[in-house]
C-alpha cells in the first residue's frame, strides 16, 4: 500500500474488513496520504494528479488554498472513481478523522463499482486526464499557449451542453436497421402475388399516399439534426468548421465532462451511502470509547443542516436510513399505501428484515433523480424540516415559501434533473436555409441568467463560425437571441409562453 | 506541481483584468477596497466562465431548518446541489493584491522611473530574526519539530523505540525554542508629509481626489521606501497635525493661510527627521487661494530657504474648484520657473489623478 504509516494501514485493513463482512464491494482502494498543499492541488484537479494546463484549476486551487488559510474550510477526504481507486488523507489529521474517512470512502468505492450510472465511466480516467494533458500540451507548443487557452475557455462554457443519459441508450436496433434500408430502396407497397389485383389492392390514392409519406420522410432526413439533440458539443464537434486540434480539444473536453456527469446526478445517494457506512462501520466496530466524542463530532459536522442550503449528506444518510426501516418494518406495498389508521402505521412493524437488502439494490439501480421521486415521503419532509425557499422581489430577500409536500419534491426534482441546468438543444443547422444555427432552450418555468446567456451564446457563434439563434423566453416573453459574429439581436417571437403546468393542462 | 502553473497562469490573468481597468480602479476610490496591512482586495469581473445557467434569484432552491413561510433565510443560499462537483460558483471574485504588486502596476502604467533614494547615511536598523533554536524559551515558541527530532534521537539512542507502536514522549531536555538574533541592516528611510487646504472652498470631490491621489503616492513611496512614514497637517488660516482619518473627513471654513501649515510642516521636519537620515517628501494640496500676497511671498521664501533644500522634492497639487482662485499655482510657476526639485500638478478632475501621479513620481526622485 502507498504511503500509510503502519497505524494507519492496521486501521486500513480492519476497516476493509469490516465493510465487507457488510457485503460492501469496492475496487482496490490505494490511499495517499498529503499535506494540505498536495490536498488543494489534488482538488482543484478534481483529484486528479495530472490535467491539461488551464488558469481555472489555477483559480480553484487559489480559492481553495485561501479558504484553508483563514481556517474556513478544509477537505477531508477526496476519492476518485477508477480502478484501481485513489482516495487522499491529509496529513496530520487526527487517528480518529483518519478512520472515519477511509470507512467513507470505502462506501464512495463500492458505490462507484455498483451503481448502475457510473457503469460506463472510464475506470482508467488517470491514464486519460494524462492523455489529454499531454495533447492540450502539445497543441500549445504547436499553436501558442494564447490561442489553445482561448479556445478552450470557449469549449469550457458549452461544457455543461452534453446529453446527460446518453451513454446509458443503446445504439440502434438491428431491426430499426433494416426498415432504414427498406425505406430507402422506394415507397413500401404492399406485397401482391397477383398482378390483376394489385390495382385494388394498392389503389392509387394509397400509391400517393405512400408516395408523400416518402417524401415526407426524405425532408425530415435532409434536416440536420433529424432529432433535436441534447449533445450540443457532440454536435458540434462533428458539424462546426474546425481545425483539427480544435476537434480535439472539444472532444477531450467532452470526454472529461462525460466522466464527471455521473458524480452530479448521483450527489445525494453517493454521499449518503457513504455516510451511511462511515457511521455503521465506526460505530459499530472501530472506535474505541475514547475517540467517540471526537467522531460524534465531525461526524454532526458534516451532517449539519444549514437554513440556506440543502446538505447531500444529510437527506441521503436519513433516506437510506429510512428505506433500511421502512423494509424491515414492511411499510411499503398496497396494504401499507392503503392504511389510514395513524396509530397502526405508527406500530406497524411486519418483521420482514428486507431493509439491508433493499438499500443495496437502492443503490445499484437509482440515480438522484429517481431516488427522490421514489422514496421521498411527506414524513421524511415534516421530520428532516425541509421546505423550499424563494426570491421575494418585494423584500429583496430569500425567504421560506412553504412546507408543502408536494411543492418540495417539485422542486428538488426540478433543480436535480439535468443538474438544476437549462436543457439546450440544436434543432436546426440550417436555420431558415442560411447555415446557421438554431438552438432551442426547452422552457421550464425558470429563465436563463441573461448575461450569462448572451457571453455564452457569443461563444457558441465563434466555434459555429455562422450566426447562431436561441430560442428561449426572458422576462415573460417568448424570444430569439441572434449573434452573427458582431451584434446581439433580440427579437420576439408570436409563441405564447405557457409554463410546464398550462402545457399540460391543454395538452 | 504543476499547479503552479496554472496559478501563475491564474494571477496573470487577474493582473491583466486590473491593468486593463486600471484607470476606474485609479479614480474610484471603493474599487480599492478593503485594506490589511500590505494587501488590497480587489474585485475583479466575470473572471467566470460563462455557460448557460438559471438565474439564482429565479429559480429558488430547497432549505432544511425552522422558520413559517415569509420567514428570512439567514444569509445567502449556497449552490449546494445540483452543481457538477468540479466547476467555481461564484461571479465575482476578490483577489488579493499585494501593494508591491500594485505599485508595479501603477509603475507599468505610467512608466514611472524608480527612485533613487538620496545619498546620505543609510540610516541602520535593528531587526529580530527569529532564526537560532535555544534550550529555553516561552512554550508559544516550542519548536514542535526539532523538540520531537531530539526525542526521537534520544528512543533510539536508548533503544525505547517501538515501531509498531511509535510513541514519543518528549522530556525537559528535549524542548526546544526558537530564540531570535538582533540583526542590523541599512534602510533608506523616507516620510511623506502631507498638507492640505481644508478651509470652505474645498469640498468632498477636492478631498476624494486628494484621498485617491495620495493612496496611490504612498503605494509608490513604499515600494522604494520600506519604512515610509506619514504625516498629515491640515490647515486653513491656522494648521494642525492630525491622523490620517480626520485628514480626510475634516470640514472647515474660513480663510487660508498656507503659511500656517509650511511652518507646521517645517517644525516637524526639524525635530523629528533630521535631514542627513529621511528622503523627506513634502506634499501640498490646495485649491490655490491665500490670503493675501504678503503670505503667498513668506511660502515662497520658505520653499526656497529651507523646503527646496531639505526634501526630494516638494509637490504641490493645485485641486480644480468652483470657488478657488488658483492663483498660488501662477505664483509658484511665476517665482520658480526652472526649479527642479518643485513640482506642480494642476488636477481638474477625477480622471486627470493618473496625470497627476505621473507628474509627481515622473522624475525618479
Amino acid at each position: 500500500m502507498a504511503n500509510l504509516t503502519p497505524e494507519l494501514e492496521r486501521a486500513r485493513v480492519k476497516i476493509l474488513k469490516v465493510a465487507e463482512s457488510y457485503g460492501l464491494d469496492c475496487f482496490e482502494t490505494i490511499f495517499e496520504l498529503v499535506t494540505y498543499d498536495q490536498m488543494n492541488q489534488f482538488a482543484a484537479y478534481g483529484g486528479f494528479p495530472v490535467r491539461y494546463p488551464h488558469w481555472r484549476f489555477g483559480m480553484e486551487y487559489e480559492q481553495l488554498s485561501k479558504s484553508y488559510e483563514y481556517g474556513l474550510s478544509k477537505i477531508y477526504e477526496m476519492v476518485v472513481n477508477t480502478d484501481p481507486c485513489y482516495a487522499y488523507l491529509m496529513e496530520g489529521n487526527r487517528l480518529v478523522d483518519q478512520k472515519l474517512v477511509m470507512a467513507h470512502v470505502y462506501g464512495h468505492c463500492d458505490f462507484f463499482k455498483n451503481n448502475q450510472w457510473f457503469a460506463p465511466t472510464n475506470r482508467k480516467m488517470m491514464d486519460a486526464m494524462a492523455n489529454h494533458a499531454t495533447r492540450i500540451r502539445r497543441y500549445m507548443d504547436r499553436y501558442g499557449i494564447d490561442v489553445v487557452e482561448d479556445f478552450i475557455d470557449k469549449v469550457l462554457s458549452l461544457e455543461n451542453l452534453i446529453d446527460r443519459y446518453s451513454p446509458y441508450i443503446k445504439k440502434k436496433t438491428e431491426k430499426e436497421r433494416r426498415e432504414e434500408e427498406a425505406r430507402e430502396k422506394g415507397i413500401s407497397l404492399l406485397k401482391v402475388n397477383r398482378d390483376y389485383m394489385d390495382e385494388y389492392i394498392n389503389p392509387p390514392e394509397f400509391v400517393e399516399y405512400q408516395k408523400q409519406k416518402l417524401e415526407e420522410e426524405s425532408r425530415k432526413k435532409a434536416k440536420i439534426p433529424a432529432q433535436p439533440e441534447r449533445d450540443v458539443l457532440g454536435f458540434l464537434m462533428h458539424f462546426a468548421p474546425l481545425k483539427n486540434w480544435q476537434q480535439d480539444v472539444i472532444s477531450i473536453i467532452r470526454d472529461e465532462a462525460y466522466y464527471f456527469a455521473p458524480q452530479g446526478m448521483t450527489k445525494i445517494m453517493n454521499e449518503g451511502w457513504a455516510s451511511y457506512w462511515h457511521s455503521k462501520i465506526m460505530t459499530e466496530h472501530i472506535l474505541t470509547d475514547s475517540e467517540i466524542i471526537d467522531f460524534a463530532d465531525a461526524h454532526s459536522g458534516t451532517m449539519a443542516m444549514s437554513p440556506n442550503g440543502f446538505n447531500p449528506y444529510k437527506v441521503g444518510i436519513e433516506l437510506f436510513r429510512d428505506i433500511e426501516e421502512r423494509w424491515n418494518k414492511g411499510q411499503f406495498g398496497k396494504e401499507w399505501n392503503e392504511c389510514d389508521d395513524i396509530r397502526e402505521k405508527a406500530n406497524w412493524d411486519k418483521k420482514l428484515g428486507l431493509g439491508r437488502e433493499k438499500i443495496f439494490e437502492v443503490r445499484r439501480n437509482y440515480n438522484d433523480v429517481t431516488f427522490i421521486d421514489e422514496f421521498l415521503t411527506e414524513d421524511f419532509c415534516v421530520r428532516n424540516k425541509m421546505f423550499v425557499y424563494k426570491f421575494n422581489k418585494r423584500t429583496g430577500r430569500y425567504e421560506v415559501d412553504t412546507r408543502d409536500f408536494k411543492l418540495i419534491k417539485k422542486q428538488l426534482l426540478f433543480q436535480l434533473t439535468n443538474f438544476g441546468q437549462p436543457i439546450i438543444q440544436v434543432e436546426d443547422a440550417n436555420f431558415e436555409n442560411r447555415g446557421e444555427l438554431l438552438l432551442t432552450h426547452l422552457y421550464e418555468g425558470v429563465e436563463m441568467q441573461p448575461d450569462y446567456m448572451k457571453e455564452t451564446l457569443k461563444n457558441v457563434q465563434y466555434i459555429w463560425a455562422r450566426p447562431v439563434n436561441l430560442a428561449t423566453v426572458q422576462d415573460g416573453q417568448a424570444k430569439l437571441f441572434r449573434y452573427d459574429g458582431r451584434e446581439m439581436q433580440e427579437y420576439n417571437l408570436q409563441d405564447q409562453v405557457k409554463t410546464p403546468e398550462e402545457a399540460a393542462q391543454e395538452g | 506541481m504543476a499547479i503552479r502553473e496554472d496559478h501563475n497562469r491564474f494571477r496573470e490573468i487577474i493582473r491583466g483584468r486590473i491593468k486593463e481597468n486600471f484607470k476606474k480602479y485609479v479614480t474610484h476610490g471603493e474599487m480599492i477596497g478593503k485594506r490589511e496591512n500590505d494587501f488590497v482586495k480587489i474585485p475583479v469581473p466575470y473572471i467566470d466562465i460563462p455557460r448557460f445557467k438559471y438565474g439564482p434569484k429565479q429559480s429558488g432552491g430547497v432549505g432544511q431548518g425552522t422558520g413559517q413561510p415569509g420567514d428570512a433565510l439567514d444569509g445567502e443560499p449556497q449552490d449546494g446541489l445540483g452543481q457538477a462537483g468540479n466547476e467555481p460558483g461564484q461571479h465575482q471574485l476578490e483577489v488579493d493584491v499585494s501593494l508591491e504588486e500594485l505599485a508595479d502596476i501603477l509603475g507599468e502604467e505610467l512608466e514611472l522611473p524608480r527612485i533613487q533614494p538620496k545619498g546620505r547615511p543609510k540610516q541602520e536598523v535593528v531587526k529580530t530574526r527569529y532564526s537560532g533554536l535555544a534550550p529555553v524559551g516561552p512554550e508559544g515558541l516550542r519548536h514542535f519539530k526539532s523538540t520531537y527530532r531530539r526525542a526521537l534521537k534520544r528512543y533510539l539512542a536508548s533503544g525505547l523505540y517501538q515501531p509498531d507502536n511509535p510513541v514519543i514522549i518528549p522530556i525537559r531536555g528535549d524542548y526546544r525554542y526558537r530564540s531570535f538574533k538582533q540583526v542590523v541592516q541599512p534602510q533608506a528611510n523616507a516620510v511623506v508629509i502631507y498638507m492640505m487646504d481644508v478651509s470652505g472652498s474645498m469640498g468632498e470631490e477636492q478631498k476624494e481626489i486628494v484621498r485617491l491621489e495620495s493612496f496611490w503616492i504612498n503605494t509608490w513611496l513604499k515600494k522604494h521606501y520600506k519604512g515610509l512614514e506619514t504625516r498629515f497637517i491640515i490647515h486653513d488660516a491656522t494648521a494642525k497635525e492630525v491622523d490620517e482619518k480626520t485628514f480626510f473627513s475634516t470640514s472647515e471654513s474660513g480663510g487660508t493661510l498656507i503659511s500656517s501649515a509650511y511652518k507646521l510642516c517645517q517644525q516637524i521636519i526639524e525635530s523629528d527627521y533630521p535631514v542627513e537620515q529621511w528622503n523627506i517628501y513634502p506634499f501640498h494640496f490646495s485649491d490655490g487661494d491665500n490670503w493675501s500676497g504678503e503670505d503667498t511671498r513668506l511660502c515662497m521664501r520658505m520653499i526656497r530657504e529651507f523646503f527646496l533644500p531639505v526634501s526630494n522634492m516638494f509637490c504641490y497639487g493645485q485641486v480644480e474648484s468652483k470657488y478657488g482662485s488658483g492663483q498660488f499655482l501662477k505664483d509658484l510657476e511665476r517665482e520658480f520657473p526652472n526649479e527642479e526639485k518643485l513640482v506642480i500638478s494642476r488636477i481638474e478632475s477625477r480622471d486627470k489623478i493618473l496625470n497627476s501621479i505621473k507628474d509627481f513620481l515622473g522624475k525618479g526622485k
